[in-house]
């Protein structure tokens, strides 16, 4: 076991949280993540695959599947994010190379991205202020990827009360700072 | 603008990134006696239609899919929205 | 002072006052007063002074189209310049000031332009100031900047917030009068997604103005019981205080929620106001109509207004401008404001009515087929005088005028998208067309239906066709019974001989100015437009322009829908710039990108700068160093000496895979790819299909089937979309996968003679460092400090015997501490960006300085590179005429004849003996600094033929800065030219 101490997105050893009127913002470095893209030629034997992984379907556009221990999202044609968690699933991107073998692409992108889930009431208010998603028609289990403040992001629907936003790792100070101010706004 | 992705439906245009006309698919052989010539010509010409314009637009902020969209440059009226890859392949590309 | 024009009744909240302060003096008034309600119930009719003559102004309207009682509202950071009386809500303790005006309102100097009105005519500032031209800056523009114009800003930073959000609905409705008010009604019931947005605090536009009934109540009642019901509807998001400013494409609106503007600061974390972007499947217009001027004489006095604003003063805000009001009208509207008055008290002295028809009255004087023929008091109306039917001029004193000249509809954002209005007769009036913007219909008073009953039907029809084309069914509510008088007017426009009558009243332009106008041949209502400024003010000419029109009409001898109209653009009312930038300034004007290692530089005292959005450290100052210099010095030389690390986080990284992974590079980098061994790395030049240098970098072959490609820090995202674009576009049956890996993998360089030794501390047993092994261009995945994964280069930008490592960015911050740890016993230094630019201009590397978009690989010395044996990106233009010139631009080095000059980037290159002229260039200085190794400074340009010039003395100038003097033409490979260092 390597002795090098990880930091969170937000730079301290804790995972960091906010709390606005009754909604939280939580830092959540408990994912591992890899992409998943079908080679050519084998996209059905990815989806199959991946819908072993997932117990159900691969998800389909704008679809987010949860299962235990994995989950996945699409992200575009015949590409998924994996996540599990990172406790027991560091190495997820070379678990799922043995298990897609030749069928897929798949890259390590645990540390790309920083993971905030967001849960109270109001939290469709508060995305009202952050991104061009139609929040309000947004399901549970729908994955929409959108700006915030100029930022690429990934905004998932785990509850009608709770919603997961991912965005670059190296930007996430600037993207925690516009969803705080939106809170303060909104709410 | 609203352009409607064929597979994620209606998004904001803000989304995109625009390139130009796409007759850019259709890059030519550069192994034609007179490449240089088509490649000017690919390079550097460009209809600027008053109407309809088959024009390339990049989900940036989206799938990363690019995409066709025939927009009425008077009106910018879109009249149909497809993906690039399927449209490229379709006019025979492959490698 | 007392509130002597207030009257009973009203829609004011009298158990709530108010105090408030205008210029020095301090007033009262109520809660749901505006800024003008409350100080007309004051008696104050004089709010403003015009922007070119001074003239004393009051307000005109009641409303947003006010051109007049325009004010500076709140004082210190939070001033706000032009800002119109008649919409701000009053709070306790505003205070606003008159503007454009010196030393005080009542008592202006400018005045004095008044009196010289002749020498400001239309087209006096072109006529006047021609020349000489030196004294347009120095003289002129002062002046004028000076004596005209409205508020002043604050020159203060705004201290709110303001921000952007995003809406989705089945329908927005724009407009919360009759007509809104009952489309809501019909779309809310149905379960379609509305918005309905108001600009006014009060939703129910006429309704809230008006005395008749609505279904047996007053139509402020029936209006606030409707709010109720609408806003207890979950599907139906009802937002007063919003007022739609704009029509865009495909049924998106810009509305603007101004949530905080009615209280004295924001509250804590609240924004000021919020633009909200709307994207709606349908949209109703029911902006409603406003009531247009007569011109005439002298009808710019403070109490002057129209009538329509006399009686929503009178009604809503329980005010009067004045105890005695007559009225000028050329239709029935006049006479209900008589009538309104006449049952609240006030003295209605006259109401003059142009048409030989006119009604008559038992509650008041009609004088038939009269017409205003001229007006007085200075700083505000004493008395009009009258000209009679049967000749001769009746004198009658009154302390306010009710003008009205018929109706307008509010087809503004009917145009926003190139539609043009169309006249209709029997209104006398424009009304929206059918080339309405897609999506778009529109009911009520904006559609020319006038009457109350009108509006709640057209309302409530538009309603249903919109959601039957939805295919929503709707079932029509019960509608209240309302009002259904017919439009009875008669057009007229203005009075002939007026002179000094005020057709634009923000920007001063008069009847006489656009006969002016046509006189010199302004034909097109476009020129009139632009010569005079007819509606060319804040309020955009919402009172004016049908005027305007009407009297250019007639001087033309045309019919007014032949004059055409001018074009309405957004926004529909001034809006404030801060909402337009949201949160996007200061340090939030775009994201903040920080690297790994970023904590850690701060502890160490690093200086940052920005690179693109990154921060990265520039140097990192030891306790003594006073001077940039003297760090990055230090840096360069211990580095060179030793060993130094470099976070490189920022450069881009792309993950490359498939079966095609290396037949896609070979086809996107202009040298070769496929061949690259496994376990090696190789540098790559990217062109653009025109042959110029998109971007370079390295490819790292970690398998057969897949690559990690870097980029420079600032191309990452083109290049990114660039191979997305090649991999859909150009090849779509290639089997390959693209995906950015920029965040995940925190990189450092460790470059030195003693990078190896450093290196070979962290990494795990069975890692073998030695040359054999991992030799110069070596790539591996490897663990370090007992099993984290990693991946290492052997690359060099520096020159150096260097390592390029990278680990899960959470594990960044612990590296670097770890390397710095094990570097001790070598002293190691951290290096910055200035000392990595250092070392690569001592080796001649390139940067975004050379890939300045203009420049080819032959111009960069790489010509070879772009292979001739394959198809790649770029390589059949690279072969244009145009860029393979004999004297095209080369990449040299420069060094200065005397040591002590400095070679600055941005000087131009001149073969000496030659003039300093532009077609005498011979090239310029992309890149320089100080070379602690040369003990000089050095420099890198591009120079023509530059590559056969080695030796060569030439002149190095920049004009703006005085620079010239002596360089010599040298290779661009400064230090260790063999490069034999790297290969240690």
């Amino acid at each position: 076991m390597h002795d090098l101490a990880p930091l969170c997105a937000l730079g301290g050893a804790e995972p960091h949280t906010d709390q606005v009127a009754g909604v939280t913002l939580t830092e959540n470095p408990g994912h591992g993540l890899a992409s998943v893209a079908a080679r050519l030629g084998q996209e059905t034997a990815c989806a199959d695959h991946l819908g072993t992984l997932l117990g159900s379907d691969a998800p389909g556009v704008g679809a987010w599947v949860r299962s235990d221990p994995m989950s996945a999202f699409w992200m575009g044609p015949d590409q998924w994010m994996v996540s599990a968690p990172f406790a027991t699933h560091e190495d997820l991107a070379a678990q799922l190379i043995q298990r897609f073998g030749t069928s897929a692409s798949i890259t390590e992108q645990t540390d790309a991205w920083v993971w905030f889930d967001m849960q109270g009431d109001g939290v469709e208010q508060v995305m009202q202020l952050c991104a061009n998603i139609d929040i309000e028609k947004m399901p549970v289990g729908a994955a929409a990827r959108s700006v915030i403040h100029y930022m690429g992001v990934y905004v998932l629907r785990s509850a009608p009360d709770a919603l997961s936003i991912l965005g670059g790792r190296s930007s996430a100070g600037s993207l925690h700072h516009a969803l705080l101010t939106a809170m303060k706004s909104a709410l | 603008m609203i352009i409607n992705h064929p597979l994620l439906g209606p998004r904001d245009s803000s989304e995109f990134v625009y390139l130009g006309d796409a007759c850019l698919i259709n890059r030519p052989d550069w192994q034609a006696d007179d490449a240089l010539d088509q490649f000017i010509e690919y390079g550097h010409t460009r209809d600027n239609p008053a109407g309809l314009h088959r024009e390339l637009w990049y989900h940036e902020q989206g799938d990363r899919s690019w995409l066709v969209v025939t927009r009425n440059t008077v009106t910018h009226e879109i009249t149909q929205v497809e993906l690039a890859r399927d449209v490229a392949r379709a006019e025979g590309r492959s490698k | 002072m007392s509130q002597k024009n207030r009257l009973d009744g009203g829609l004011i909240d009298r158990s709530e006052t108010w105090s408030f302060r205008f210029d020095s003096q301090y007033y009262k008034g109520h809660k749901g007063d505006t800024l003008a309600s409350a100080l007309l119930a004051n008696g104050v009719r004089l709010m403003g002074r015009s922007f070119k003559y001074h003239r004393p102004r009051g307000p005109m309207t009641a409303g947003s189209e006010e051109p007049n009682a325009i004010v500076e509202l709140r004082e210190g950071a939070r001033k706000e310049p032009n800002t119109r009386a008649t919409t701000i809500e009053l709070y306790d303790g505003l205070r606003a000031n008159s503007q454009n005006r010196w030393p005080s309102l009542a008592f202006d100097a400018m005045e004095v332009n008044d009196l010289l009105s002749n020498f400001f005519a239309a087209g006096f500032y072109y006529k006047t100031f021609m020349w000489p031209a030196a004294f347009w800056e120095k003289v002129y523009e002062p002046i004028i900047r000076r004596a005209a114009g409205l508020g002043s800003l604050s020159l203060q930073d705004d201290p709110d917030g303001y921000d952007k959000g995003f809406l989705h609905c089945d329908l927005l409705i724009i407009g919360g009068g009759p007509a809104g008010l009952a489309a809501a009604l019909t779309a809310g019931e149905s379960g379609a997604r509305v918005i309905l947005c108001d600009e006014d605090f009060l939703i129910g536009g006429r309704l809230n103005l008006e005395t008749y009934e609505v279904g047996g109540m007053t139509g402020a009642a029936w209006a606030a019981g409707t709010v109720a019901r609408l806003q207890a509807m979950p599907n139906v998001r009802v937002m007063p205080r919003t007022t739609v400013i704009g029509a865009f494409d495909h049924g998106i609106y810009g509305a603007v929620e101004r949530v905080s503007d009615h209280l004295a600061v924001p509250e804590d974390g609240k924004p000021r106001q919020i633009l909200w972007r709307i994207t709606s499947k349908r949209a109703l217009l029911c902006a409603g109509a406003t009531e247009r001027p007569i011109v005439f004489e002298n009808n710019d006095r403070p109490g002057i207004m129209q009538t329509s604003a006399i009686r929503a003063y009178t009604n809503r805000w329980a005010t009067t401008p004045a105890q005695q009001v007559a009225i000028f009208t050329n239709n029935d509207d006049g006479h209900r404001t008589a009538s309104d008055l006449v049952a609240k008290g006030v003295e209605v002295v006259s109401v003059i009515d142009t048409r030989a028809d006119a009604p008559t009255s038992s509650d008041y004087d009609v004088i038939a087929r009269g017409v205003i023929d001229q007006t007085w008091g200075r700083l505000g109306l004493s008395q009009i005088e009258v000209k009679m039917p049967k000749g001769g001029i009746r004198r009658i004193k009154c302390g306010a005028l009710g003008v009205s000249g018929g109706w307008n509809p509010n087809v503004h954002l009917t145009c926003h998208q190139g539609g043009r209005p169309v006249w209709n007769e029997a209104l006398a009036a424009f009304v929206p067309s059918g080339t309405l913007p897609p999506g778009m219909t529109v009911a009520g008073a904006a559609n020319g239906v006038f009457s109350t009953h009108g509006a709640l039907q057209s309302g409530a029809d538009g309603a249903k066709a919109i959601l039957a084309d939805l295919g929503i069914k709707a079932s029509a509510p019960a509608l209240p019974e309302a009002e259904d008088t017919p439009v009875r007017i008669t057009p007229f426009w203005h009075v002939k001989t007026a002179k000094r009558a005020w057709v634009d009243q923000q920007n001063d332009v008069t009847a006489k100015d656009i006969k002016l106008a046509h006189q010199e041949n302004y034909v097109s209502v476009e020129h009139l437009k632009r010569y005079t400024t007819l509606g060319m003010a804040t309020d955009q000419g919402k009172t004016s322009n049908i005027a305007g029109l009407a009297i250019m009409a007639e001087v033309a001898g045309k019919a007014i829908p032949d004059v055409g109209t001018t074009m309405f653009r957004p926004p529909y009312t001034p809006t404030a710039m801060g909402v337009f930038a949201g949160r996007a300034w200061g340090m939030e004007v775009r994201p903040t990108r920080l690297t790994p290692s970023h904590k850690w530089a701060e502890e160490q005292g690093a200086v940052f700068t920005e690179a693109g959005l990154w921060l990265r450290a520039q140097w990192y100052p030891k306790p003594g160093e006073t001077h940039w210099r003297q760090s990055c010095d230090r840096e360069v030389m211990q580095t060179r000496k030793s060993v130094g690390i470099c976070d490189v986080t920022s450069l881009g990284k792309i993950d490359v895979q498939g079966a095609d992974a290396a037949a896609f590079l070979n086809k996107v980098y202009c040298n070769g790819m496929a061949k690259l061994p496994v376990g090696k790395v190789r540098y790559g030049l990217m062109l653009r299909e025109d042959g110029i240098v998109m971007d370079d970098g390295t490819a790292a072959r970690l398998a057969e089937d897949h690559f990690v490609v870097t980029t420079t820090t600032a191309k990452a995202v083109q290049v990114y979309r660039h191979l997305e674009f090649v991999r859909q576009c150009l090849c779509p049956r290639m089997d390959v996968q693209l995906i950015s890996t920029t965040d995940a993998w925190a990189q450092f360089s460790v470059a030195g003679p003693n990078s190896r030794k450093l290196l070979e501390k962290i990494v795990d047993d069975g890692v073998d460092l030695s040359n054999d092994a991992f030799p110069f261009m070596a790539c591996a995945e490897i663990t370090i400090c007992g099993g984290l994964r990693a991946r290492l280069f052997r690359i060099s930008f520096s020159g150096e015997l260097a390592y390029e490592i990278a680990v899960p960015t959470r594990y960044g911050d612990a590296l670097v501490r770890r390397l710095m740890q094990a570097g001790e016993e070598f002293d190691v230094v951290p290096y910055g960006l200035e000392a990595l630019n250092v070392m690569r201009i001592e080796k001649g590397h390139v940067t975004g300085n050379e890939l300045n978009g203009t420049t080819t690989a032959l111009n960069l010395g790489m010509g070879r590179m772009v292979s001739k044996a394959k198809d790649s990106i770029g390589s059949k233009l690279s072969e244009r005429p145009g860029l393979t010139e004999p004297d095209a631009l080369k990449l040299v080095g420069l060094k200065p004849v005397n040591p002590d000059h400095k070679v600055p980037a941005g000087a131009h290159l001149m073969t000496k003996g030659d003039k300093v002229t532009a077609s005498n260039d011979q090239g310029y200085v992309t890149s320089a600094c100080y070379s602690p190794n040369l003990g000089c400074h050095i420099a890198l340009g591009f120079l023509k033929s530059g590559d056969t010039r080695i030796g060569e003395t030439i002149r190095l100038v920049s004009p703006l800065t005085g620079v010239d003097h002596e360089v010599e033409v040298v290779s661009p490979h400064f230090f260790d030219p063999e490069g034999e260092r790297l290969r240690a």
